[in-house]
């Protein structure tokens, strides 16, 4: 494709879908029309793209694969994009999220369409970007740049607080970034290089390994998001209009963990050693607090919002605990997660469309008028509570297994997650679906239209695929991260005997 | 076989569940009910081939689930004879519920969900039993939690269903804790979770010790203690049983399956299958000897004074686990095994045996609103009594045999610790009790006056007990118009129950009686070693099952007179005497409150847990999250960045601006920095 490869084909895609867009006037109902239409087809294609590299797509494998490079600004930086094991079921799981948003939004987004689509197109192509990029630098433009639509996608598109909620996420997530970027400066100072194959095994000097470790943790805790610094979530997905909140959970959240296996647990293995207490400190504080906070809220969404926060703490959990099964089941839990939350939040958006509000309260027995939906959202409640045959089961498995190995208090306290989990989630699930049909609001309530089955359906499926067949995931990343624990091992390895010649 | 076994109640789920409404009610119970009868035709013919007829052992891989490293999780479906023993149990039980549910159940507007549920549930149960591997018993046994909630809360308009099934799912999911735990501890120790590999390393493990959670313990007795604590949860042990009474607010065939039959026993079949790790950890054995046997004391004491005819049989068979626990504590898996096996058939028929009581009374579930029926439901009657024998070990009946056995046992035990001693005495005493309230809750419900041909009818039933208020909830769900909405100001006709809800009594009554005289000698008897080959552990000390023989002549009769106590009292106190037990009530008031209050957990655990969770919830959010993460955090900055912006930026302030402005600059610096770099 015009000398690119797949990979580029995935990413700007996108925009050309875009830039149809901007040529078609968006005012009449028909232009709307036509511009869903556009949107949503290109994301198809998109998908349908990312099936077939996924069919191309080697598993097992440690190497980056679909490379391609090209030099940008005379030499040094490079366009350099590659996909391994553990980045690309990121990138199939960008491109399958996608159609659902867009067709989530059909009906819910009234306003300034054309705007909405093509912010949706353009954080696409900065999502597949920041999974693709193998270039620190091209990384962080697309890292960085896929705030500004998000931004916007809530600022303009969200409910009522949506200037508090956009700007609270936007400052948070900048204080990260520029730490980030400092640190990318520096790295380039010690190695001459953006290549981040390259600098996957560049030795950096122990002590800066420390500096730049807590560099990249600004940006990727706040990514994740971790405790403390989980207050945006809340509210940028109270905000937010349902798309946006799938998109956020589903794949803006992926980020952090994505960036620390790709930057901090392969380039500063001896700062990672060192901060990993710190990191099952917060993880395990995350875990039981946010649980704690989530059993307690009244409006739907920031429940499921909180929950976010403390899966989100397995998955730190699993990374840091650096043995096959922690790390792969983190990355597991991750695309679950994806998917789970993704669901869960487009379940709060079809009785939202309806009612208007998020409010538990207002809700209660609407399964006497929308049995359908509360059978999609029973398995996803049930996903999301980590019941073994849904795919929230293998990664909170597999992490905590991993992490027992490693520390079994963190393991312990984790564990209780799995308690609380049950309580917040079937909780909300009685005070919404379960008791009687008595607000005479609800009454009205029809079950899900043809359309919302067609969005709810696939990832009902999916979720419980992946709950007894876990294998596509597990073994795709399988290679890249035992490559990532042997390299971590040995690299630590060299510090000890170091350390002891000195001495 | 053993695929078509397990996946035809899963066919039958996905029928009744997905295409229920379309083809109605009864096409959705015929085709669950008749799978689940082909089941169990199979496992019988499973159970005399593999238990009966020695044929090996076998356990077929389906397919892989996970493999992560080391770790390598498989489908399989292992059938040896304790699973074949339980397959057994499993389809019985569940083929004449499903079969009973289509008469009981028979008003209910959604009968194909409830049949999807009691498939699904069974399914869950035979994934469990079949499992190679701990993580596949894992998702059988939180797949049984599930159909368990589901079931609980199939009246899902009731708040009092909602609530119990929470609680029933949270509770378990707090042994479940301990279980993924001892998963985790024994792939730490044999970097498998499959059985054949963890129980071919465990003797080495013996004796070894590890260290975890801060400090050196035995390894095998913290592996075994973590996974106990699971059983516990599942079992309704002591502390952690206080989501099975509730659990009756679920309709009562799914009492009698889930709540006693079978979910409930999971426990004892984990301990069982476990056998080969727990027989490395007597401290641990000691450990569930004990909770054994306090909870078949705790749970019949509580099982004396409730008026709930429901929950008088759910303490029974709390009580009743306990004692398969001290089985299982002294070693004798086998024995354990076997109560299971007897306890199975008379304890679902007590409970289909109650429903067809509830069924004739309309939904009436308290006991002091019965009495006489025993003219007018004869049959059930009958059925109701052999159950009672055999639940309280009348000779030659089920309990007889497996229960006995238990108490000669534990006393035989006692030569090896204190354990056994207390276990014997505890289940002595617990013979007793279990004898009156079983009677007690016959003559209450069978003989003296009917009271419910009184007038005042509906005055008493408001003015009764909380439990009124689930047979009004029901009523409530039913909200067509069935004659029986009005019940309680009309005098009712009690009237027996139809053909389907009286076949599977007939069948469990068979059961009640003679399982134990069938079965004994291949169970706990002479045969067993054969019969069970190597689906149980016993180490070369282990020598329970002749050392129970081997004991004094009154400690064989002990049970028997227990009995006979228990059953001459109730007979006295509410037959005889019937003002008794008002009496004694009124005279051991705090005590009589003690035990109507079940030992007051329920209010400790909401004062221990429950509400301080809310409570920290709502200081975490309003006082972290909000008065000092935000405060400190955005919101403070923002306050400070919009006083700077708004003095020294007046160009513009869209944060869009600054934002890509930030950004501008980082890249130059990158360039810049790139273009110096080139230059050196």
């Amino acid at each position: 494709m015009f000398g690119f490869g797949i990979l580029s084909g995935l990413t700007f895609l996108p925009l050309v879908g875009a830039a149809l867009i901007l040529l078609v006037p968006g005012e009449t109902e028909s232009g709307k029309n036509n511009i869903r239409w556009i949107a949503l087809w290109t994301t198809l294609v998109i998908f349908a793209l990312s099936l077939y590299a996924w069919g191309k797509f080697v598993p097992g494998v440690a190497d980056f694969q679909f490379l391609e490079e090209k030099s940008w600004f005379g030499s040094g930086l490079s366009y350099k994009m590659g996909v391994d094991g553990i980045s690309f079921p990121f990138v199939v799981l960008t491109a399958f999220l996608m159609p659902f948003c867009i067709a989530a939004s059909w009906n819910s987004i009234e306003n300034r369409v054309k705007e909405y689509m093509i912010a949706f197109l353009v954080l696409e192509t900065l999502m597949i970007g920041v999974f693709c990029a193998l270039d620190i630098v091209l990384f962080y433009l697309f890292f960085e740049g896929g705030l500004i639509p998000m931004f916007i996608i809530i600022g303009v598109w969200g409910g009522k607080r949506r200037i508090y909620a956009s700007f609270k996420f936007f400052l948070y997530t900048l204080a990260g970034s520029l730490l980030m970027l400092i640190a990318i400066l520096a790295m380039y100072a010690q190695t001459h290089t953006t290549d981040i194959t390259v600098l996957l095994h560049a030795k950096f000097d122990p002590d800066l390994q420390k500096y730049l470790w807590l560099a990249f943790f600004a940006s990727f805790a706040v990514k994740m998001p971790m405790w403390p610094v989980h207050t945006w979530l809340p509210d940028a997905h109270v905000e937010a209009p349902t798309a946006g909140s799938v998109i956020l959970a589903g794949i803006l959240l992926k980020m952090g963990g994505y960036g620390f296996i790709r930057f901090s647990l392969p380039m500063f293995p001896d700062a990672s050693h060192y901060f990993a207490p710190l990191v099952f400190a917060m993880s395990i504080i995350a875990i039981i607090y946010t649980s704690l906070v989530a059993l307690v809220q009244d409006d739907m969404k920031k429940l499921i919002a909180y929950s976010s926060v403390a899966h989100m703490g397995f998955v730190t959990m699993g990374l840091f605990a650096m043995n096959q099964q922690a790390v792969q089941g983190a990355v597991f839990q991750m695309v679950s997660h994806g998917l789970v939350s993704g669901a869960l939040f487009l379940c709060v958006g079809v009785i939202y469309d309806r009612m208007h509000t998020r409010e538990i309260a207002a809700y209660g027995g609407i399964v006497e008028r929308m049995p359908v939906y509360a059978v999609a959202l029973m398995v996803f409640t049930m996903a999301n509570v980590g019941l073994p045959g849904t795919s929230g089961f293998v990664g909170e498995f597999l992490s905590l297994l991993g992490v027992f190995q490693a520390n079994s208090w963190v393991a312990f306290f984790a564990t209780t997650g799995v308690i609380l989990s049950a309580a917040y989630a079937l909780f909300l699930y009685r005070r919404v679906v379960f008791g009687k049909l008595e607000k005479p609001s609800l009454q009205s309530l029809k079950d899900l239209s043809p359309r919302e089955m067609a969005v709810l359906a696939p990832l009902v499926v999916l979720t419980i695929y992946y709950g007894v067949h876990p294998g596509p995931i597990l073994d795709a990343c399988a290679g890249s991260v035992a490559e990532l624990i042997k390299g971590y091992e040995s690299a630590l390895a060299l510090t000890k005997t170091a350390a002891l010649t000195l001495h | 076989m053993y695929s078509a076994i397990v996946f035809l109640p899963l066919l039958g789920f996905l029928i009744a569940g997905l295409f229920g409404r379309r083809i109605g009610a009864r096409p959705s119970e015929i085709v669950t009910t008749s799978f689940l009868f082909v089941s169990c035709l199979l496992s019988w013919i499973v159970f005399a081939r593999v238990g009966l007829g020695g044929a090996p052992f076998s356990a077929p891989v389906l397919g892989n689930w996970m493999t992560s490293g080391v770790l390598k999780v498989d489908w399989a479906l292992r059938v040896d004879t304790l699973t074949a023993v339980m397959l057994v149990v499993v389809t019985t039980v569940s083929s004449l519920v499903h079969l009973y549910s289509i008469g009981y159940m028979h008003e209910d507007p959604s009968r194909p969900r409830f049949f999807a549920y009691l498939s699904l549930f069974t399914f869950a149960m035979l994934m469990l039993v079949t499992a190679d591997n701990l993580a596949q018993m894992f998702f059988g046994w939180e797949g049984v939690g599930l159909a368990s909630y589901l079931l609980i809360g199939f009246w899902y308009e009731k708040p009092s269903a909602n609530a119990a099934a929470i609680k029933a799912f949270v509770v378990n999911r707090v042994g479940d804790f301990g279980f993924a735990l001892g998963i985790f501890l024994v792939f730490m120790l044999t970097q498998s979770i499959s059985f054949d590999a963890v129980f071919a390393a465990a003797p080495g493990l013996a004796n070894k010790t590890i260290h975890v959670f801060g400090s050196d313990w035995d390894a095998m007795t913290i592996t075994c203690l973590l996974l106990f604590m699971g059983a516990c949860g599942k079992s309704a042990q002591f502390l952690l049983h206080t989501w099975l009474p509730d659990a009756m607010e679920g309709p009562t065939p799914v009492s009698a399956l889930i709540h006693a039959a079978t979910m409930v026993t999971a426990g004892v079949f984990m301990v069982a299958r476990l056998s080969p790790l727990f027989e490395q950890a007597p401290a641990a054995l000691t450990v569930v000897t004990i909770v054994g046997a306090t909870t078949a004391f705790f749970a019949a004491t509580i099982g004396l004074v409730q008026n709930d005819i429901k929950r008088v049989i759910a303490y029974s068979t709390c009580s009743q686990l306990g004692y398969m626990f001290v089985a299982l504590g002294i070693g004798g898996y086998s024995i354990g095994i076997f109560h299971l096996f007897t306890h199975a058939f008379f304890k679902a028929l007590l409970f289909l045996g109650a429903g067809s009581v509830i069924n004739a009374m309309h939904h009436e579930q308290d006991m002091r609103n019965m009495g006489g029926l025993a003219k007018k439901i004869p049959i059930t009657f009958w059925c109701m009594t052999f159950g009672t024998l055999a639940l309280t070990g009348f000779p030659l009946t089920a309990g007889y045999f497996s229960k006995d056995a238990i108490i000669e046992a534990s006393y035989a035990a006692g030569v090896h610790g204190q354990a056994a001693t207390y276990a014997f005495v505890m289940t002595v005493v617990a013979a007793a009790l279990t004898s009156f309230y079983s009677w007690r809750l016959v003559f209450m419900t069978f003989f003296g006056k009917p009271h419910w041909a009184e007038a005042g009818h509906g005055d008493a039933h408001a003015a009764a007990h909380g439990h009124d208020d689930h047979a009004h909830g029901h009523d409530d769900h039913a909200k067509d118009d069935h004659a029986h909405d009005d019940h309680g100001h009309h005098a009712l006709d009690p009237h027996e129950s139809p053909n389907t809800m009286l076949i599977p009594l007939y069948v469990l009554s068979i059961g009640a009686i003679f399982a134990g005289l069938a079965f004994k000698n291949v169970f706990i008897g002479h045969d067993a070693g054969e019969f069970w080959r190597n689906s149980l552990f016993v180490g070369p000390n282990n020598h329970i099952l002749h050392e129970m023989h081997e004991i004094p002549e009154w400690v064989g009769l002990a049970p028997f007179l227990m009995m006979l106590g228990g059953f001459v009292v109730a007979a006295y106190m509410y037959v005889f005497a019937p003002e008794t037990p008002a009496r004694l009530a009124a005279r051991f008031n705090p005590l009589y409150k003690f035990l109507l209050n079940k030992w007051y957990f329920d209010e400790l655990y909401d004062f221990l847990f429950v509400r301080p969770a809310f409570w920290l919830g709502r200081l975490f959010w309003k006082g972290g999250d909000v008065a000092i993460i935000d405060r400190l955090g955005p919101d403070g900055v923002a306050a400070r960045v919009l006083d700077g912006t708004s003095w020294i930026v007046k160009l513009q302030t869209g944060y869009i601006y600054n934002y890509a402005f930030a950004m501008l600059i980082g890249l130059a610096a990158i360039i810049t920095f790139y273009l110096v770099g080139g230059v050196r």
